[in-house]
Parts: structure tokens; sequence; C-alpha cells
């Protein structure tokens, strides 16, 4: 049976994933947190295409750094911030392959700016995803590029003050406005119906390699309760409620040819 | 025969990579290294090969590591400044052993510095440059055609060792022309990369490939433990085995010059001179900068030669020449402050050395 057509009889709902490792040696994510509904997407999204002998997926460091343990893919860790300059040397060996980053919002936005900015400079045909959950998760909840006016972090204990320290950057909306963007969306994964979109978001962004348009990015919106200080039924709350206010969901650019 | 050429030392740098099957360059301009960025950007993508003008010198170091993931031979190249932003990956990389070749053409610092010729990264290159616990082959051309040859050694060593390789040069043997064959070296076959990342369907047995650089993270290791002892067998092993250097008429030696690059051909011209004068000077030209003749110099020294370290720096490798002599015999220093004018275009010259010898003899 091709993977793509055992993907489809697979039940979508209590079936696993081939490309999905089992955490036999214990789940290290927290509960609540939303880091490893993504790698099911991608592993979902890489299935459906049948490509997941063909795809390299890249690390950084941070939370999302465990989804290299989860996806049965060929794979690198990177230093944090520079997954694009490792994804761009693939993709220049391997043009065929499907060549992704998964990435934080501090490792793609605040340390890795200078790879992001050259990759879009570029029009480096990759793929880049980036969680964001408003906080450095890993390093116990300081303030990211994304993090909401008057949200409290450890770096922000009386709230982001946006007259000393800005506003959160919207990453898809300014993606979206490079010539070499091919694809920009932003996803989230709090309830099956967001989930099932964000899985359609990376099968397209995955496609523009296939079809060499150009760059493509998704942003993914996903919970870090922990450091958000709430529960995770109220962390769910807390994203439909502020986070998806604030960074609305959907395609901001979706072109077959960069011009 | 290979092709005769009179090229630059910089150019004989790129051609040597490309006879030694470098498949990939990643560069960002810097003086005085521009020139094999520049043909890497004019010559590769006629050949099929792959080269990228990166955003940063951390951009050049991340993409080879990239690169070098999927198995290919690849390089960067830059100067000082931009051979200390590199530092972390390097440090990365000999964790996640990691085969590459990087280019230090040296100019003057610190910080901004002059953009001429300095040799003043020789702890940097020769101790790892970033943090933990790793070391780097160093090899350091003294001639155009040693640029050529040397980079081929690079690229078979890094494979050897699946460590990251140096070169040190500057930059006087950067920019000095000279006649020299371009002919490919032959190392033997190219190990099997069996661990490379290329996409799970180039592997025979289907299996996924992860290259990381946490070590114990991913089960690479069975423990931390188990990393650092590998790191230190492959410091041992390459200790051993890679040791590279000339002796120039250093049997009845009483007084043995110690450099690399460009100093050690001053030297080699101060040797000679003092020998017309009658005294016993030699000189070793460091071949490898890391590892470096401990063994060899102590030897020396117990016969009772005294050494004299010649660099273009306030002093870095006078350090390596007294640990090996361990205080038995003396050690003079001519250094960056002897140069024979004070600006950026100063020279270490013969004369200078010549007066030290005449001083310690
Ligand atoms: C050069 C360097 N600086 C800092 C760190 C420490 N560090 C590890 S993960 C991380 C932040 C991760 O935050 P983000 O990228 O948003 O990912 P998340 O953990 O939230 O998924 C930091 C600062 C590091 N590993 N390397
Ligand atoms: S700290 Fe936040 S991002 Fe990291 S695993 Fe926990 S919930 Fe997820
Ligand atoms: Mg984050």
């Amino acid at each position: 049976m091709t993977e793509k057509t055992e993907a489809m009889t697979r039940e979508r709902v209590t079936g696993r994933p081939r490309l999905l490792i089992p955490q036999t040696a214990g789940f290290v994510y927290c509960p609540g947190c939303h880091e490893p509904l993504v790698a099911r997407a991608i592993a979902e999204a890489l299935e459906e295409m049948g490509m997941g002998d063909e795809t390299i997926g890249v690390f950084d460091i941070g939370c999302n750094s465990f989804l290299l343990g989860m996806l049965d893919i060929d794979s690198v860790l990177t230093p944090h911030g520079r997954p694009p300059d490792m994804a761009t040397a693939i993709k220049h060996v391997y043009p065929d392959n499907i060549v992704f980053t998964v990435q934080g919002d501090g490792g793609l936005l605040a340390i890795g700016a200078d790879p992001l900015l050259g990759v879009l400079t570029r029009a480096e045909k990759i793929t880049i995803m980036m969680l964001n959950n408003a906080v450095y998760g890993t390093t116990g909840g300081q303030m990211a590029p994304t993090s909401l006016v008057g949200q409290k972090t450890t770096t922000t204990p009386e709230g982001r003050d946006a007259i000393k320290s800005g506003f959160p950057i919207h990453a898809a909306e300014m993606i979206a406005t490079f010539k070499g963007t091919a694809y920009s969306a932003r996803g989230a994964v709090n309830n099956p119906y967001n989930y099932e979109r964000t899985r359609e978001y990376i099968k397209v962004a995955f496609g523009k390699q296939m079809s060499k348009a150009g760059f493509s990015f998704i942003e993914i919106l996903v919970a870090c309760p922990p450091n958000w200080h709430l529960s995770p039924i109220d962390s769910l709350k807390w994203m439909e409620e502020k986070m998806i206010p604030e960074f609305p969901l959907g395609e901001f650019k979706n072109v077959d040819k960069i011009e | 025969m290979g092709e005769r050429m009179f090229i630059e030392g910089n150019e004989a740098i790129a051609r040597g990579a490309t006879v030694a099957d470098c498949q990939a360059f990643f560069g960002y301009p810097i003086t005085p290294q521009n020139e094999i960025t520049q043909w890497f950007a004019r010559e590769f993508p006629k050949m099929g090969r792959i080269f990228v003008q990166t955003q940063s010198e951390l951009g050049s170091i991340n993409m080879l590591y990239g690169a070098a993931a999927t198995g290919i031979r690849a390089m960067t190249s830059s100067s000082s400044p931009g051979w200390s932003l590199m530092q972390e990956t390097m440090s990365d990389m000999a964790n996640a052993e990691l085969p590459c070749v990087v280019i230090d053409v040296q100019r003057g610092g610190p910080g901004g510095g002059p953009i001429r010729h300095a040799q003043q990264d020789y702890f940097q290159c020769t101790r790892g440059g970033g943090h933990g616990d790793y070391r780097n082959i160093v090899l350091a051309p003294a001639s155009a055609q040693e640029c050529c040859d040397l980079t081929q050694l690079a690229f078979y060593l890094a494979d050897k060792y699946r460590n990251p390789v140096v070169v040190i040069s500057d930059a006087i043997i950067g920019r000095l022309r000279e006649t020299i064959e371009v002919k490919k070296i032959d190392f033997g076959p190219m190990p099997d990369k069996d661990w490379a990342v290329t996409g799970k369907g180039r592997h025979k047995d289907g299996k996924r490939r992860v290259v990381e650089h946490a070590g114990d993270l991913f089960a690479r290791y069975p423990s931390y433990q188990a990393l650092l002892l590998n790191l230190d067998q492959k410091i041992k092993r390459m200790q051993e085995s890679e040791l590279r250097y000339e002796g120039y008429k250093t049997e009845d030696a009483e007084l043995i010059l110690v450099a690399y690059g460009y100093t050690a051909r001053v030297s080699k011209e101060a040797v000679n001179m003092a020998r017309t004068e009658g005294i016993k000077a030699g000189l070793i030209r460091l071949i490898t900068a890391w590892p470096f003749p401990y063994e060899v110099l102590r030897q020396k020294a117990s016969q009772g030669s005294r050494f004299l370290a010649v660099e273009d720096s306030l002093g870095q490798l006078v350090d390596d020449v007294r640990v090996a002599v361990e205080s038995h015999t003396e050690v003079g220093l001519v250094n960056i402050l002897d140069r024979h004018m004070p600006t950026d275009g100063g020279m270490i010259l013969p004369d200078k050395i010549l007066a030290k010898i005449e001083v310690m003899k």
C-alpha cells in the first residue's frame, strides 16, 4: 500500500500517522502544550503527499526541537536561530526534496532574524514553520518578539510596556510583503477545525517547493500553559480571546510564481 | 602533471578546493579574502557546483553545517572578524562530527583592526575557537603552492576524522602571486558517509538519519561522558598522526626559530643571513599550527638549543614554544612591535630577526 492510500484509509481521529514516532521513553512536552500537535499535522501532511522519504526537517534549539524526535524523517538540529541557513544549504544540495524548518518565535524573529532576512532576500525555495507561543518557552517564559502588549513574562514582570519594549511582530503579514515569498499563512491547532486548516496550509506550503514557486512560510499559534501561567483549559480561552485577535488566522499570500 | 599557473595564494586555495571535489562554497565579503569568494562566485556555477553569497559569516558557517550534514565536501572562507562570528557553530560541528573546511585569511586586530596582514588568530584557531572541549587540525600554508595543496589535505583530514579543519593563512600569503602546479593529490577513496542526511529514500536501510550537536540528547551517545571520551580520543589520534612541520638547518642549530605563514618565509631568510655570519641558526616551520611539535622542540631543548619565536602578533605562538621547552632553555620573541614601520603596512623583515639572533647567539 502506498503512503498515500494508507493515509487515506487510516482513521483520522484514533489512528497514528506512520511518520509519527511513538514516544516510548516518556513524553517531553508539558500538559496542554500545542507543539506536539504540529508534529502530527506535519506527519499527516507528508503522508498524504507521499513525501516522507523525500523530506528533510531542520529543527531549532527550543521546545520545538523535540519535534525532531517525533517525526520519522531525515533531520538536522541546528544552533539556536540558524535553521534557515542549514535549510538553504540542504535545499541547494537536494533541490527536489522538501526542506522545511521548525522554529520558535524567539528562534526565528529575535536571534534568527539574520538568517530569516537572508532567505527572504534570496527567495530560497524552502518552508519555514514558526511556532508562536508569545514567549521563550524553553528558557522559562521570557518576553519574545511576539509577546502581547501587557503580557506578563519573566522579563516583563509588570507586563510588556509598548513604549519601553515595543509591539509584537506579525510575522506572517510581514513575510507576505516580500516579493520572493510565494506563500504565507497563519494557523492554529487549538480546535479540530483550525488543526485541519493548518495541515492544509502545510500541504500548500510544501507544494510551493515541489513547483519551485518560491519561499513559503507558516506561523502556527501554540499554547504554552506553564509560561502563560494558565491551566491548559484557560490557555485555550486565552488563545481565543487574546492570541487570535492579535494574530488573525488565514492566508496572507498565495501565488504560483514570484515576480 | 597538473596545470601550471601564476596565481595568488587566495586563488590557489580555491583551485585546491576545486580539485579536492569541494561541491559548495558559502561566503560573505571581507578583505583580505574577497578573491576566494569571488573566484567561487565566478567559477562554481559554470561547473554546476553550489555558490551562495551569505547574509553574514553566521550565515556562511551555518550553511556550511547544513551542506556538511548532507555529506558533500563544502567550504567557507573569511578573515578575522568573520572567523570570530563563526565560533559557536565551529563548536557545534565538532560535537556533530561534521567534516568541513574553513579558511581564515588573517588580518589585524583586536576589534575592527586594520584590514591588512597580521597573525593574531593563532590562539583562536589552535584552541578550537568556540566554547567547550574540542580541537581542529590547523594547516598553515606559507606559499601559493601550499595554499593549493594544504587545502586538498584539509578536505581529506576533515573526512578522515569527521571534524572541521581550519586553514590559517594571512593577507601576505593570500595576495602573494607565485607559479604553482595545480595537481589533484590522491589520498585514496573518500570514506562512505552513511550518516549523512539525504532524505530517507536515499538510504539503503530505509532508516532515518539525524545530524545533531547535542550529543546525548537524541541517543547518539549513551551518555555525556561517552561523547567526551570520543572527542578526547579523536583529539589524541589527531595529535599522534597529523603533526607536520618543516625543519630547516636544524641538525646542528644552537638557536632555532619557530614560525608559520609569512613570518616563516622571512625567518628562513634570516637563518640564511645568520649562517653567512657563522651563526648556527635553524628554523622549525609549522605546517600544522595544531597539532604543535612539542616533542620535537623538547628534544632539541634537551640537546641545548635555544628558541626564537617569530610571529606577527604580540605573542601567542611563543606560549606554545615555552610550554614545549618547559623553562629548560631561553625563548626569545620577535613580534608585531618589531615591524619595520609602525603603520598597518609594517612587516616583520629579516634584518630585525637577524638583529635578535645576534643578541641571542
Ligand atoms: C546562542 C544561544 N543563545 C541562547 C540559547 C538559550 N535558548 C535555548 S532555547 C531559547 C529560546 C527558545 O524560545 P523560542 O525560540 O520561542 O522557542 P520555544 O521554546 O518557545 O518553543 C533560548 C534563548 C541558546 N541555546 N543558544
Ligand atoms: S514550556 Fe511551553 S512550549 Fe515548552 S513544552 Fe512546555 S508548554 Fe510547550
Ligand atoms: Mg516561543
